[in-house]
């Protein structure tokens, strides 16, 4: 049976989490994703799961990735400075395939910021902060609902993929309290990791079967003996450096996302059915651009939304199928344009920017503005 | 033909072999007594785990034939604790370097000695940052050379086992390349404690270390272990002028404190056993 309750977005993450079957949390606190960890301490022993608070970011990045590779599914919560500290070791849960997801609640400026004020100015960097060319998923939910429901949708592209994922909420979400069902155990779909029946000493735990996409690690203590690392490794998982291997693996890595972006992808229209103008926001930006098409609509503007839900990679084959209708492109987000850069790029073709980085939500009224401006 | 002992093929891969590490690197004869210690104790490799960062010394973990996992610099024990927690049942071991785990990996160590998780971390000490070509680390004695020091290091040293000791690990021994036995020993004993166990094994870096810093051959810095270090019990029976210049080799100091995982254990058992459950409880 499906319940109903009134939940921050915060929590409703952890519950998501929690449902997907999340049994391992390390984290740090930091405002304002610290009601996930808080969280996270009362409700996992109830499940039997583990808490950690650790010293740092860089080491809840690291428990987190150690709980997986011994076959638990983890997760940890932070925000922009916790999120830079990470970035070492997303990028080694990217080259080693780790599943793992990292929640970032976003929240305003470079550096220390404004803390408990909304932005989102990670957008690139949830893509872009580990160095070297890496695999990355990052979805972003836009209400209290869609933070419990994406964020098992995190855990099962994770386990998929055997990618890292970024759940890349904003202070408006992870603060916001609505209403939130959450769904029946049974009705949900869940993906468990796939082990490999192989057994023993696995020579060839990083061999990829015909016509999957990433190796079947099994869990330590599985069974069998192997080698994990960050380095540029072979089949075997042992260190190389052969130019041939390393071009696969990294072409794999990639490829593993790039050629699956019709099932990774999503991304919800409003609206758009004969719409000239698409307002593209994402995240909690979302909530004003509704408001602001509707009433730009009911005074017989044709306007609609589009927005990325995985925002890494980019849905751009679903915003090609809009443009040849569009005559007008408008950015919504809560940075100097970030995601602007993707849809120029998609639609080859200049987008008006309403962007601002102040600590204050973008209203209605100034999305509305811009609609009318372009609707002529 | 058989090109190695019997150790070396039940406990490190073979095809792996040799080793990446310079000729009269300390970091071999560690690695054997690593693999004596589990040997002794007949773990089961198939439940047994060795974490290990970044530098020439975690590059142990690729030869040892368990799960193995070689992480990022500084970082073995952060891994590992997620490791323990998740599994409490693996047998995790931790090999690192001074650099790794008293630089950039010093925060994760106080830590971990403080939670005191049931975690064995064995360093393999050569006072220099081997890997990057011989800068000087936490480890260097102040006044030595690095690369980073020409002219003299103005750092003071950590003793690492000390350091362990003060921020709450329950067991703190020391190790060298030179005495194999003692080594061997305070490792065996420090898998089996239950609670943090660091072995701060003194490894010989004649290469970068012992170069820039005229200690002779690889030889030399093993007799020189030879004549400085004292087994434990012998180090005991010394007077005070006798100790001069000397340190005990084998177990520092070992306490019966608070294991972590065990203690969360009882939070997640008194959850299940509590009667009136939170309303969110519902699988
Ligand atoms: C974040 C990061 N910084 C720097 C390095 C470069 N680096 C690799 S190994 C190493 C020093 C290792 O020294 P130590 O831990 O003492 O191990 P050793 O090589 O001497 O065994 C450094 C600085 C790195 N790999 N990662």
């Amino acid at each position: 049976m499906s319940e109903l309750r009134l939940l921050q977005g915060n929590e409703a993450c952890v519950e998501g989490a929690l449902a997907a079957g999340m049994r391992f949390f390390a984290g740090y606190p930091i405002t304002p994703s610290t009601e996930i960890a808080e969280r996270c301490a009362l409700r996992l022993p109830q499940k039997g799961g583990k808490f950690i608070q650790m010293e740092d970011e860089l080491a809840s990045i690291a428990a987190v990735i150690g709980a997986s590779v011994a076959g638990v599914k983890a997760m940890t919560a932070t925000s922009g400075p916790g999120f830079s500290l990470m970035q070492e070791n997303i990028g080694y849960a990217s080259l080693a395939e780790i599943p793992c997801v990292i929640v970032n609640v976003q929240r305003c400026g470079p550096s220390s910021g404004l803390p408990t004020s909304p932005a989102q100015g990670d957008y690139m960097q949830a893509r872009w902060g580990t160095h070297g060319d890496h695999p990355i998923i990052a979805i972003s939910p836009s209400t209290v609902q869609e933070a419990y429901t994406l964020m098992i949708r995190c855990f099962n592209l994770s386990e998929k993929y055997r990618v890292p994922v970024i759940f890349l909420m904003d202070e408006i979400v992870g603060h916001l309290r609505e209403g939130t069902e959450f769904p029946a155990a049974e009705s949900l779909e869940l993906y468990e990791r796939v082990s490999s029946p192989v057994m023993g000493i696995d020579k060839h735990c990083y061999q990829v079967e015909e016509g999957e996409w990433a190796p079947r690690l099994n869990p330590f203590g599985r069974g069998e003996r192997y080698n994990i690392t960050g380095l540029i490794h072979d089949e075997g998982g042992f260190p190389t450096n052969n130019k041939a291997t390393a071009r696969a693996l990294i072409s794999r890595l990639l490829d593993k996302i790039d050629r699956n972006t019709e099932d990774i992808c999503d991304a919800r229209e409003y609206r758009m059915e004969d719409a000239e103008i698409a307002v593209v926001c994402y995240g909690g930006t979302v909530r004003s651009a509704m408001a602001a098409v509707e009433r730009a609509r009911a005074e017989g503007a044709r306007v609609g939304m589009f927005r990325p839900v995985t925002v890494w990679p980019f849905p751009e084959a679903r915003l090609r199928a809009w443009l040849p209708q569009l005559k007008g492109l408008i950015v919504a987000e809560h940075n100097h344009g970030q995601m602007l850069l993707e849809v120029e790029r998609v639609a080859r073709r200049p987008a008006r920017m309403i962007g601002r980085v102040n600590g204050t939500l973008i209203p209605p009224d100034e999305i509305y503005a811009a609609i009318m401006e372009d609707n002529v | 033909m058989r090109e190695y002992s019997d150790l070396i093929y039940k406990y490190t891969r073979v095809d792996h072999l040799p080793h990446i590490w310079c000729a009269g690197c300390g970091n071999g004869i560690l690695t054997r007594d690593v693999a004596v210690a589990f040997e002794r104790l007949k773990l089961e490799r198939e439940k047994t785990v060795v974490v290990s960062g970044i530098g020439c010394s975690s590059r142990a973990a690729g030869y040892l034939d368990v799960n193995t996992i070689h992480t990022t610099h500084g970082r073995a024990l952060a891994f590992a604790t997620g490791i323990k927690l998740a599994n409490p049942e693996l047998h995790v071991v931790v090999i690192t370097g001074d650099g790794d785990c008293a630089a950039i990996g010093g925060n994760h160590l106080i830590h971990a000695a403080r939670r005191n998780i049931d975690l064995t971390a064995i360093v393999f000490n050569n006072n220099t940052y081997g890997m990057t070509g011989g800068q000087y680390s936490p480890t260097t004695p102040t006044g030595d050379k690095g690369t980073t020091a020409p002219y003299g290091n103005i750092d003071r040293a950590f003793d690492i086992a000390r350091l362990a000791e003060s921020s709450g690990a329950s067991y703190t021994a020391r190790g060298t390349a030179y005495h194999t036995l003692e080594t061997i020993q305070a490792i065996e004993r420090g898998i089996l404690h239950k609670g943090f166990s660091l072995i701060d094994c003194y490894s010989v870096c004649p290469t970068y270390y012992g170069r820039k810093n005229k200690k002779g051959s690889a030889v030399d810095m093993l007799i020189w272990q030879r004549d400085h270090g004292v087994p434990r019990a012998r180090y005991d029976a010394l007077s005070p002028e006798e100790r001069q210049g000397k340190f005990p080799v084998g177990i520092l100091q070992q306490n019966d404190y608070p294991e972590f995982i065990e203690q969360y254990q009882r939070i997640i058992d008194g959850c299940e056993t509590e009667q009136e459950r939170s309303a969110f409880i519902h699988d």
